[in-house]
């Protein structure tokens, strides 16, 4: 006799066993916990989301005292606060979203200990909520950038800002791909934890965020651009300021591997997190 | 289609105990070397012993769950006993998908919804309405879902008046209540329930049970509830699952679960009644004892027996007044029944140092309803010494008593006893 089981529990699933269905079931859990992360963050403080500018603005002068100052860094003639503002927003947005994705595991085990959900849930709830903090920044960038149009600063905004959306999209896939690569591969042997820190760090300077790629020496340009996240972050600076190069193929190169790690990595999480409260 | 709504296939978890190390690497590098490159059996399947946590193990793998096989039917209220670490809450875990077998299959149809936990997901920092939005979406409620039902869940938990205040706030009981009265109007399909009712006040539990009884009665849901509160599970259950070591021992009506458990925690290794007793005074000892006509400790009341026979035996090196106190518990050791002469009659019996033999000769209720019953015996002189303690020292499982119309009628309630007029 045949039954229609609805769900059916068992070791091993197929490879590629995505339960989309489920997570747009679960879309309300979602906005919920979109919601309760920017709620919480800083509730029981005064300046509230003010907080979400005050780091910005302070390691902008930081970095032009650095890095424009006593290192002499070119900026590519757009103005350095404006320049510094935009590399650090939008790194900012990638290690928060690489944040959340690589400690959805460990940060979420009592949950996940307790109640069946698309775990995905979770992660992609995190690279949202981060846009918010993101968003606010851009405002601060805007902003700045009105002021410095106004002062006659030369600053060419050009179409190719219609790309910006997208880049954010590329951005927060690339985070949320390599983030919950390392979530997997962290549940059970922690030590990748200890490289992830200083890992982040170390790729920070391996992409254009401080400097423009036209600065990079030559001998190393290349390996520069072999980072997926190089075209997307010389688009967003090329689109507003006019400085650094609008490179199709390289944002080709990093669509595509942004699809071929997200789809690595989806799989890699739907395999752990069917026993990951065992080893967690 | 049949009226099946959970059905478990041979379902078996193995656990790897120990710390999660270099050794565990090495096991892993080995399985994988093993599995994916030779493309043989796990190796480490195979030496999982039996999960017995009091005794030392060969192996570092353990089976929580080995051959899980049963059906549950639609509407049904499972009870799953058994002691701590017989697999209960593994078996639960499997089922509410937070981790997943390691063999067999678990079938399921309609929407599971557990709570193995309750305020599971609730955020110390959000209010109790954000709580309960929040709650009942990782429970798998949609918005709509819950805006239909915020009243009812507000009144059932009884927390209106902290509704917008956060939940760290809150006392424990309100938490708890908060959290089972959205999981209680989730509406599943199959209810998934662990060790909720131990939190809250007498009022709320009372309350919870109702609800769960509304649940499966009224509307046909099916609920698989883990409890060690056997009243909890006599009054809501109506089929039962004995667990032990991973192993379905028993399963069948929730009546027979609950004696077998019972039975099995009492067993201990000595079958001799002599051989339980806990104390006696240094001057005294006891060589034998008899209940029911045996030394042994378990023994039978026939449904005709008029008539319980005790005899002890033993040695003093005093002379003594002694009294007897025999007493009939039921299996949640409430006491249903005593024999205490010395105490109300001030019937005692005068021994010379020496041996002795005391024999006790009581009559029984005329209609005793079936059952098993615990016995205490205790030698005393009351209020002045005691000098034996025997508490638990033999099990006598009453058959149920004779009608006049010539049959056995079987009150299946220990500590029924049955009234006659004069």
């Amino acid at each position: 006799m045949k039954e229609n089981w609805t769900i059916e529990i068992k070791p091993k699933k197929r490879l590629l066993d995505i339960d989309l269905k489920g997570i747009w079931r679960y879309r309300d859990l979602y906005r919920m916990y979109v919601k309760r992360d920017i709620v919480t963050v800083y509730k029981q403080t005064i300046l509230g989301p003010l907080w979400f500018l005050i780091q910005p603005v302070f390691t902008t002068v930081m970095y032009m005292f650095v890095f424009g100052g006593l290192a002499g860094i070119s900026t590519d003639g757009a103005p350095q606060p404006l320049f510094y503002m935009s590399g650090i927003m939008l790194w900012g947005y990638f290690s928060a979203a690489f944040g959340v994705s690589s400690n959805v595991f460990t940060a979420n085990a009592s949950v996940f200990g307790k109640v069946y959900f698309p775990r995905l849930v979770v992660p992609l709830a995190g690279i949202t909520s981060n846009l918010i903090k993101f968003g606010i920044q851009l405002l601060l960038f805007i902003a700045m950038y009105i002021y410095y149009y106004c002062i006659g600063a030369n600053l060419s905004i050009n179409w190719t800002l219609l790309l910006f959306p997208f880049l954010i999209f590329l951005i927060a896939f690339h985070a949320m791909s390599w983030g919950l690569i390392i979530s997997a591969m962290t549940t059970k042997y922690r030590d990748l934890t200890q490289l992830v820190t200083f890992g982040l760090q170390l790729f920070m300077y391996a992409t254009p965020v401080i400097y423009p790629l036209s600065a990079a020496p030559e001998q190393y340009k290349h390996i520069i651009a072999m980072n997926p996240l190089t075209p997307i972050f010389e688009a967003f600076k090329y689109s507003c300021m006019g400085c650094g190069s609008l490179d199709w193929g390289g944002l080709l190169y990093s669509t595509i591997f942004m699809l071929v790690t997200l789809f690595f990595a989806v799989v890699i999480f739907s395999r752990t997190e069917r026993n990951f409260m065992d080893t967690v | 289609m049949s009226d099946i709504a959970i059905q478990f296939d041979n379902v078996g978890k193995l656990y790897k105990l120990g710390l999660v190390g270099t050794g565990s690497l090495v096991h892993d590098l080995n399985r994988w070397w093993k599995t994916t490159i030779l493309r043989q059996e796990d190796p480490y399947l195979k030496i999982g012993e039996t999960n017995d946590r009091s005794k030392k193990g060969s192996s570092d793998y353990v089976w929580a769950l080995k051959d899980i096989t049963f059906d549950v039917k639609q509407g049904d209220v499972v009870g799953i006993i058994g002691k701590n670490g017989a697999g209960k809450s593994t078996l639960l875990k499997l089922l509410s998908r937070v981790t997943s077998p390691t063999t067999g299959a678990i079938r399921a149809k309609g929407r599971i919804a557990s709570l193995l936990e309750v305020g599971t997901g609730f955020h110390p920092e959000l209010t109790g309405r954000e709580n309960i939005y929040m709650n009942g979406s990782i429970m798998g409620m949609t918005r709509h879902e819950i805006n239909r039902k915020l009243d009812e869940i507000v009144d059932f938990a009884g927390v209106e008046r902290y509704l917008d205040t956060p939940v760290k706030r809150y006392s424990s009981g309100m938490t708890v209540r908060l959290g089972f009265a959205v999981a209680a109007f989730l509406e599943p399909e199959i209810l998934v329930v662990d060790e909720v009712l131990a939190v809250g006040d007498a009022e709320f539990q009372k309350k919870a049970i109702g609800k769960m009884q509304d649940v499966s009665k009224g509307e046909g849901r099916t609920v698989l509830f883990v409890s060690h509160n056997m009243p909890a599970v006599r009054s809501l259950c109506t089929k039962g699952i004995l667990l032990e070591n991973g192993h379905i021992i028993y399963k069948g009506s929730t009546y027979e679960t609950i004696n077998h458990y019972l039975n099995k925690e009492s067993l201990k290794e000595s079958e001799y009644i002599k051989d339980r007793i806990d104390w006696t005074k240094h001057t005294l000892s006891i060589d034998d004892i008899e209940i029911n006509h045996t030394t042994k400790s378990f023994s039978t009341i026939t449904s005709n027996q008029q008539i319980l026979n005790v005899i002890i035996k033993g040695y003093t090196q005093e002379d003594i007044l002694v009294d007897t106190i025999l007493t009939f518990k039921n299996k949640d050791e409430v006491p249903m029944a005593s024999l205490a002469e010395g105490h109300y009659k001030g019937k005692m019996k005068n021994i010379k140092s020496g041996t002795f033999e005391l024999e006790y000769n009581i009559q029984l209720p005329k209609i005793l309803s079936n059952g098993d019953y615990i016995i205490d015996l205790y030698l005393h002189h009351p209020m002045v010494e005691w000098y034996m303690k025997a508490p638990h020292c033999a099990e006598i499982h009453i058959d149920g008593f004779q009608e006049n119309f010539g049959r056995a009628l079987n009150v299946k309630e220990e500590g029924f006893i049955g009234l006659e007029t004069i």
